[in-house]
């Protein structure tokens, strides 16, 4: 669009108490949304020459490069919100390579009529967690659509990061013989998502896990170095789906042990009334590793000095057998195949 | 957890299974009638641990999966219709009718809404006045009180933007017709915890002496469902042929007369097709005449609705507990949760769906305890 001819709204950003469809408009009112709200949020060196792309400086080295878009109802929720998850998510989508997280891109799709103040706390929120993960959000774009064509807002980030010398960490690296770490208590973010979105308080004080984890990620990886062999956030499926994944990824038997997998009291309760496994629940802050046995104590001990690996804890191993399945060892000494949801969970009847 | 762990606790799972071991002389099959009993048994591999002699057979206690196909349909065409809110539980919107699921009717357009409770209705109903919001009305006689409380309330509330299609089944007549069948097997059942919670026993004696076949009431986690079976195995091997109540801290003799109360105040008993097995008589409710403004049914003035179930399916055979989810042909291959053929596949706590869900198809069923 001409910038010298612009059919937009002469009131300055912060006299508009909703988004409205000339803040995507290309126009000034785009410019003054980011001018006033997005650039003192990010603010760094590559943003702010306002170019259609950011130009980094970066070592020579390997480069993990990731995308997630984030949708969630409701865009606040105990713990975070929906600027926070988009943060966190790209940055531990990198740190699960071993990457340090070095740059994000930020872009976001906003329905027509969304509240100002809204997307003032979003983009504040992804500003402090962006601080707190030692990342810039380097470049962006915003998109505004007509009211009822999104959900309010969508967020979709990329992120890059390097990856140091001798890291090799994939989820097809699980060897027989290797302990399964989780970093902390499974399914508070997804049963924390849920209840706020079906309005059923199981009065507790749960909230999401959203956390990043590359710090977490660094300790590990100085305490057991090429012997941290696989690394996953569970987020959307929940635990069982990346153990699913990784032993088909790695050819490898995984066996668990149902006792051994933490769950906080409140995520049990929530999935015992609605007829759910904690297992395939969403968790936005904690990874599961495979670590060489020889290592493993050493890794736990590292992955406990780290505020996000406090509560972290063996749940299993990979063996050779039945390759490309987890086996779970039941609670009372039976045993079943965990094998992977084919949508999203439902509540059952009873 | 407190009230569930100390009912999943490993050393007493094993002395159970070692007590049954030692009781047991000859083969037993014994049916759980309830799905969420089916469902407990494949996740926590109950059945790994009981000895070859005891079969466990699945029963048709799931009120998703013997819902009757032409019932799904009838739901379909209601949710289809502008100005309707329809309402579910959360499970049956992705029980396959002939053409599809809730979820594909609501991606067509249609206000589909999953609810935690009937009551949840009325508020909606109350919220959109221009609005005909109908409730699935599913379930075993557990869930027929809340069903029936939704319907008296929204009469005191003077709600007439509710309806209800009922489609509610009963859990004796199917197990009088499991045993009358000529090809039954089954020798002992583990009776239905929950809806005996409100129900209670009763009307299950006359059925054990009658056919000569103990009932234990039996609840729903590991260690419930291991003494269950002991007394059950007990039972056949003393040759007696009791109700016994093994889920004593939910179930007593009479049950919850209140909320029977309720049912007979608003239901009547009247004949149900089961998806699957096909008519049994007297084996469901259906809303009395009192309260006949608030069946859909009646509200939705909608054409002759006959569907036949495909004809590959086994589910009938499996709820009868004649054969194994995996004894057909299709199980894991042409039918899955994704697309079912039939009443076993299509609920989580259906036989079929749950072997499949806890990995059963994977396997070349060396299966439990060395059972064929």
């Amino acid at each position: 669009m001409s910038a010298s001819f612009t059919l937009s709204c002469p009131l300055p950003v912060t006299q508009h108490r909703t988004i409205v469809l000339g803040h995507g408009s290309g126009g000034r009112l785009t410019a003054q949304l980011v001018r006033e709200l997005f650039l003192p949020a990010f603010d760094n060196p590559a943003l702010r020459k306002l170019d259609d792309q950011a130009v980094l400086e970066i070592a020579p080295g390997r480069i993990a490069l990731t995308t997630d878009s984030y949708v969630v109802t409701p865009l606040f929720f105990p713990g975070g919100d929906i600027g926070r998850l988009a943060v966190n998510g790209t940055v531990n989508d990198l740190a699960m390579s071993g990457a340090r997280p070095l740059s994000l891109t930020a872009a976001f799709i906003i329905e027509e009529g969304l509240p100002l103040e809204d997307l003032q706390r979003v983009v504040q929120s992804m500003s402090q967690a962006a601080a707190e993960a030692g990342v810039a959000i380097v470049t962006g774009d915003t998109k505004v659509v007509n009211r009822g064509c999104a959900d309010k807002l969508f967020v979709t980030t990329a992120g890059i990061g390097l990856v140091p010398d001798g890291v090799s960490i994939s989820a097809s690296n699980a060897q027989a013989g290797d302990a399964v770490i989780v970093s902390g208590p499974i399914g508070d973010h997804g049963i924390t998502i849920w209840s706020c979105r079906e309005g059923i308080d199981f009065a507790s004080g749960l909230k999401s896990d959203t956390a990043p984890l590359h710090a977490l990620v660094a300790a590990m990886i100085s305490a057991g170095g090429a012997d941290v062999h696989v690394l996953r956030d569970p987020t959307r499926g929940g635990l069982g789906t990346s153990l699913c994944e990784i032993a088909v990824s790695s050819a490898a038997g995984i066996e668990l042990e149902a006792q051994a997998v933490p769950v906080r009291d409140e995520v049990k309760a929530a999935c015992e009334i609605l007829g759910m496994d904690p297992l395939f629940v969403a968790n936005e802050g904690w990874l599961v590793a495979m670590v060489a046995e020889r290592s493993a104590a050493a890794v736990l001990a590292a992955m406990r000095e780290v505020p996000e690996g406090r509560e972290a804890c063996r749940i299993g191993r990979v063996v050779s057998d039945h390759a490309g399945m987890v086996l779970v060892k039941t609670e009372v000494g039976g045993s079943r195949i965990l094998d992977v949801p084919f949508a999203e969970q439902l509540p059952r009847i009873c | 957890m407190k009230y569930v762990d100390e009912y999943r606790d490993r050393k007493m799972a094993e002395k159970l299974a070692a007590e049954i071991r030692r009781t047991v002389t000859k083969p037993w099959a014994i049916m759980e009638v309830c799905g969420g009993q089916t469902h407990s048994i494949v996740k926590y591999g109950i059945d790994y641990l009981l000895p070859t002699e005891v079969e466990l057979v699945h029963g048709p206690g799931c009120p998703v999966c013997v819902t009757p196909l032409q019932m799904i349909d009838r739901a379909h065409a209601i949710a289809r219709q502008p100005h309707v809110i329809f309402c579910s539980f959360g499970d049956m919107l992705r029980v396959p009718g002939s053409t599809g699921d809730l979820f594909q009717v609501k991606a067509a357009g249609a206000d589909v809404r999953i609810v935690y409770s009937p009551l949840d209705c009325l508020k909606i109903a109350a919220a959109n006045p221009s609005k005909q919001v109908v409730f699935f009305a599913i379930g075993f006689e557990t869930t027929a009180p809340a069903n029936a409380m939704a319907v008296w309330q929204a009469r005191q509330q003077g709600i007439r933007n509710f309806s209800v299609l009922v489609s509610h089944v009963l859990v004796p007549p199917a197990i009088a017709g499991i045993l009358d069948s000529p090809d039954n097997r089954v020798q002992a059942f583990l009776g239905p915890g929950h809806v005996c919670a409100v129900m209670g026993y009763r009307e299950y004696e006359p059925i054990a002496a009658r056919y000569s076949t103990p009932i234990v009431i039996t609840g729903f986690e590991p260690l419930d469902l291991l003494e269950g079976t002991l007394m059950a195995v007990r039972q056949l091997e003393q040759r007696r042929a009791e109700v016994e109540n093994q889920y004593g801290r939910a179930v007593n003799p009479d049950g919850n007369t209140d909320a029977q109360r309720m049912i007979r105040r608003v239901f009547e008993v009247c004949d149900r097709g089961w998806r699957g097995i096909g008519l049994i008589p007297l084996s469901g409710y259906r809303l009395n005449d009192e309260f006949g403004d608030y069946d859909a049914e009646r509200v939705f003035d909608l054409a002759p609705i006959n569907s036949p179930e495909p004809s590959a399916c086994i589910s009938g055979q499996v709820l009868k507990g004649l054969k194994k989810p995996h004894d057909c042909p299709a199980f894991g291959k042409e039918c899955t949760p994704q697309s079912p053929f039939g009443a076993t596949m299509v609920s989580a706590e259906g036989a079929c769906a749950a072997y499949y869900n806890y990995g059963r198809h994977l396997v070349a069923l060396s299966s439990p305890a060395g059972r064929s």
